[in-house]
């Protein structure tokens, strides 16, 4: 007799405990595989899956094993043709191997090993940098969320969610419907009763109205257990469902100085923002449009490649790429459609005199327009130091901040590394309660 | 059950349901009961699907297992060639326990499905249940739950002692597995009463160590003393020893009491597959054959359509298949093809002998009785000696066996043997190696080492025909060995082939 089991419904990825140990331990390799591909991926697209390679060196497995070659060996082979007791057939030259029981015994050929991390894996090491703190992390691991949501009553749920109120009106409902005898007149018939009984020469009438009494008393109790104070019928749960989050469309405006001094580090810095920015804006909202922006002394809306890979030479003009974007919300994101998020990456410089206009531009129109405008400056380390205290820096600098005071949804920051990324964030969503878009 | 008359169909079509596979498999029991007479453990057979095969490959086919990042190494490797198509999903996995766990995918049609309960369901457990390495050497009624203990034991250390921690040792430990395994004592069987007995008794050991390294603390004894005293404790450690884990976990200065029982884990999971290791050909011919025997009865009895038959025997050849050495195809010899073939000609000699056969194998040609020949011959060898016995010219024949010799300073190979008279017995003694474990792995054993003062744990190669050890991973392996012993560790060769203190 057999025992047929169906396994299929079990949990799947039992070996998950150990794919995350071989993760941990091919973490320096890994890290960099997804600070690369962060580089090279378009920022809608940072959070998929990624291929990576691992070197075989730090993943091998030793046993002590016979060398493929030295000494005498005998082996034994299938579909001889034409050989005979004593021929001789040359050895191959050295390095084209023979094959065979001698081999590795991880298999031929394992130089790198190939592997693909998940969403998750993925966006967990690219947070790693950035040091953001864990309820983030998962906040933007999760794309759909939702809100549990008062939907009326049901019969059945969790003690809990039990509705006395409900519970209650429907009891008193069927109560009186069946007519169940009330307390009072019960109480006022056994009282009759004891009056009745206490009596020590009744009369042929009192004791007559005795047996009336209790016989009416005898129907009330059995009626009341009849029709019960409260029935399970009568009971109600509060009931709720899970709701999706109302979301709505967004747009983010990428705006960048690409004149000669934005380097390769500045890119980069100025991208992982972005791509934080737009995981953040994700949860958020269904739709998210991308707008790229990029200015030397004229601004230019561009694609996403362009914008971070190629070069422009001339002068700085910030206010430039204001202007464009005010154009651009004007021509094809309504502030009654669309929330508006901007995040501008520069390196401070700016034509003279233009800072003031910046300021202007942003005070009177696009703060108004815009849920959330970040001003990232990206510094060098050195830099970074001497210029700790906030109120320092360049003309760009000293004129917005200005305006961060008197505007909450503006956010600027000095960024020397990545990790310095995640505290712009952490002022936007303290500022901004949750569910305040005008979406 | 369901019953089925003889000549109803048991199944047709594609597909399978649960109806299905109990008919299967009373009608193929039937069989081997009837017809074969096998003698089987329980069958328990659990349905998973393609993601679940995959799991079960990364930690050797164990259904339960603890953890290491080596298993999800495995796992991701396995996940990518399936997913490239470079390599199929094994249509079963067999487990040498009590009942006998078999694990069917969920893709395989129905006629698959038959193919392999009468595979593993009934071959496989048949060969667990009766082959005399697997009687002696793993205690099949005990392996899930001391694979339980074992998982549960190590999850604690790890929330006590640091993941990283265990992993290090679990790291040091595997590589040493493959030498880790007692090849000629009976090891102690595993079970958990034992194991609670044996981890007091180890704490009492430990607290007499302690009082014997005080009391020789500051004696000046005369060295000829030392000497006899070192050469009487050797003795007492039993060296020579050929499982290394085993010694580290009874000797090693350093280690403290769980990551001694994590090592004593370590050996005995790699005592359990040992026969395994063994008997390859054996096991999977000796499953092949009762596959083999029982489809084709159940065709002949019309149970099977004939469809049917043609897609088992579609699978039955490719498993079987044997490339010529120079095919592209050729990756070494098939374990099935020649356990298959050896099979089927022994119940060739005992049903139609020729007059070589009865020369050969006076016993058993023309006796008739192939079931009872196979069945002790399953029961009582190991590949090895099997090889050696029932090898027989007409196998060698068909499959053009021919031995080549590999000498190192020559600059060609020498053709030693072929299918010829004077061959046979020269290729049967070869393939007899070839298929020895104990040829394949290298012979290294503990011969020395002196507590009492540098502490360097001594260990010894006895190669084999001059066969060295690969460099790159005996230095790697060392590095490990070090760890655990926490002394330094010496390797040197033996060119003594015969070594002949230990038979093997």
């Amino acid at each position: 007799m057999a025992h047929f089991i169906d396994r299929r419904l079990n949990p799947k990825d039992k070996s998950l405990g150990n794919r995350r140990r071989f993760i941990r331990r091919v973490r320096g390799v890994v890290k960099q595989a997804v600070s690369e591909s962060v580089r090279r991926r378009a920022i809608a697209d940072v959070d998929q899956k990624e291929q990576v390679s691992v070197p075989a060196d730090g993943i091998s497995e030793p046993s002590f094993q016979h060398a493929t070659e030295g000494g005498q060996r005998e082996r034994v082979l299938p579909g001889n043709k034409s050989f005979r007791a004593g021929d001789r057939v040359d050895k191959p030259k050295a390095g084209a191997g023979q094959g065979g029981r001698e081999g590795s015994a991880e298999g031929q050929g394992e130089d790198e090993f190939m592997f693909v991390l998940s969403r998750d894996e993925f966006l967990d090491l690219f947070f790693e940098n950035l040091e953001l703190p864990d309820l983030i992390k998962q906040n933007l691991k999760e794309i759909h969320s939702t809100r549990p949501r008062r939907r009326g009553y049901a019969v059945t749920g969790t003690p809990a969610n039990l509705s006395v109120e409900r519970t209650m009106r429907n009891a008193l409902g069927r109560r009186i419907a069946l007519g169940r005898p009330g307390t009072r007149k019960m109480l006022d018939l056994a009282e009759r009763v004891r009056e009745l009984e206490a009596l020590s020469s009744p009369t042929t009438e009192q004791q007559a109205e005795l047996e009336d009494v209790e016989e009416q008393l005898k129907k009330i109790l059995q009626r009341r257990r009849l029709v019960p104070f409260v029935d399970p019928l009568d009971i109600r749960y509060r009931h709720f469902t899970q709701d999706p989050e109302p979301t709505a469309n967004a747009v983010m405006f990428c705006l960048m100085d690409v004149s000669a001094s934005m380097g390769q580090r500045e890119k980069d810095l100025a991208k992982r923002f972005y791509v934080l920015l737009h995981l953040f804006l994700r949860r958020r909202y269904d739709k998210i449009d991308l707008v790229f922006i990029r200015h030397t002394q004229t601004a230019s809306e561009v694609d996403e490649d362009t914008f971070f890979h190629s070069r422009e030479t001339g002068g700085t003009v910030v206010s430039s790429a204001l202007t464009k974007m005010k154009e651009v919300i004007k021509d094809r994101y309504s502030p009654s459609d669309w929330n508006i998020y901007a995040a501008q990456v520069s390196d401070g410089e700016n034509y003279t005199g233009d800072s003031e206009n910046c300021a202007e531009i942003l005070d009177t129109d696009l703060m108004r327009l815009c849920q959330y405008f970040a001003y990232i400056e990206i510094v060098d380390e050195d830099e970074a130091r001497l210029l700790s205290s906030e109120a320092n820096g360049m003309e760009l600098w000293r004129a917005y901040r200005g305006l961060s005071k008197r505007w909450q949804q503006f956010a600027m920051k000095r960024i020397a590394g990545p990790a310095d990324i995640y505290p712009v964030f952490r002022e936007l969503f303290e500022k901004q309660p949750e569910g305040s878009g005008h979406g | 059950m369901a019953d089925v008359r003889r000549g109803e169909l048991l199944f047709d079509g594609a597909e399978w349901d649960f109806d299905a596979l109990h008919r299967a498999h009373d009608a193929i029991e039937r069989v081997a009961l009837d017809d074969l007479g096998l003698n089987l453990y329980t069958n328990q057979i659990e349905i998973i699907s393609s993601e679940q095969m995959l799991d079960a490959y990364s930690s050797n086919g164990m259904p339960l297992m603890y953890r290491h990042w080596s298993f999800g190494k495995h796992f991701l490797r396995e996940d990518q060639l399936y997913r490239k198509g470079a390599r199929g999903l094994a249509y079963e996995i067999v487990i040498n326990s009590n009942p006998c766990i078999s694990y069917c995918l969920e893709d395989n049609t129905m006629a698959l499905q038959a193919l392999v309960i009468a595979h593993a369901g009934f071959g496989h457990n048949h060969f667990f249940k009766n082959n005399h390495l697997f009687r002696q050497w793993s205690d099949a009624g005990g392996i899930l739950d001391y694979l339980e203990y074992a998982r549960n034991f190590i999850a604690r250390c790890e929330e006590k002692h640091g993941e990283q921690d265990v992993e290090k040792l679990l790291d040091a430990a595997h590589s040493l597995m493959p030498s880790s395994v007692f090849r000629h004592r009976r090891p102690v069987e595993l079970s958990l009463r034992d194991e609670s007995r044996r981890r007091r008794e180890r704490q009492a050991e430990e607290e007499r160590a302690v009082y014997y390294l005080w009391e020789t603390l500051d004696r000046a004894r005369p060295s000829a003393q030392i000497n006899e005293e070192a050469q009487a404790r050797k003795r007492e450690m039993g060296l020579p020893e050929e499982n290394l884990l085993y010694f580290i976990e009874t000797h090693s200065p350093i280690l403290k009491p769980w990551e001694r029982e994590i090592l004593r884990i370590v050996r005995n999971i790699a005592q359990y597959f040992y026969p395994q290791r063994q008997t390859k050909v054996m096991n999977e011919g000796c499953a092949c054959f009762v596959h083999y025997h029982i489809i084709q009865a159940l065709h002949e009895a019309g149970q099977i359509t004939d469809g049917a038959m043609l897609e088992i025997l579609h699978n039955h050849t490719n498993v079987l298949t044997q490339p010529d050495f120079d095919d592209p195809r050729f990756t070494g010899l098939n374990p099935y093809a020649i356990g298959f073939a050896i099979m089927q000609d022994i119940r060739r000699i005992c049903d139609a002998p020729t007059e070589e056969d009865r020369e050969w194998f006076p016993d058993i040609a023309g006796s008739r009785d192939w079931r009872n020949v196979l069945k002790d011959a399953w029961a009582s060898y190991r590949d090895e000696s099997f090889v050696q016995q029932f090898l027989s010219p007409n196998v060698i024949r068909r499959l053009r066996l021919f031995s080549l010799v590999d000498e190192e300073d020559d600059p060609y190979y020498t053709v030693n043997a072929i299918h010829d008279e004077h061959g046979y017995r020269k290729v049967q003694e070869a393939l007899s190696h070839n298929v020895s474990v104990s040829m394949m792995d290298p012979d290294i054993q503990v011969i020395d080492v002196d507590l009492l003062g540098d502490r360097c744990l001594q260990l010894r190669h006895f190669k084999r025909h001059g066969i060295p050890l690969d460099e790159k991973t005996r230095e790697m392996t060392l590095t490990n060995l070090r760890r655990l012993w926490g002394y330094e560790v010496m390797i040197d060769d033996s060119d003594s082939d015969g070594c002949s203190a230990r038979p093997s």
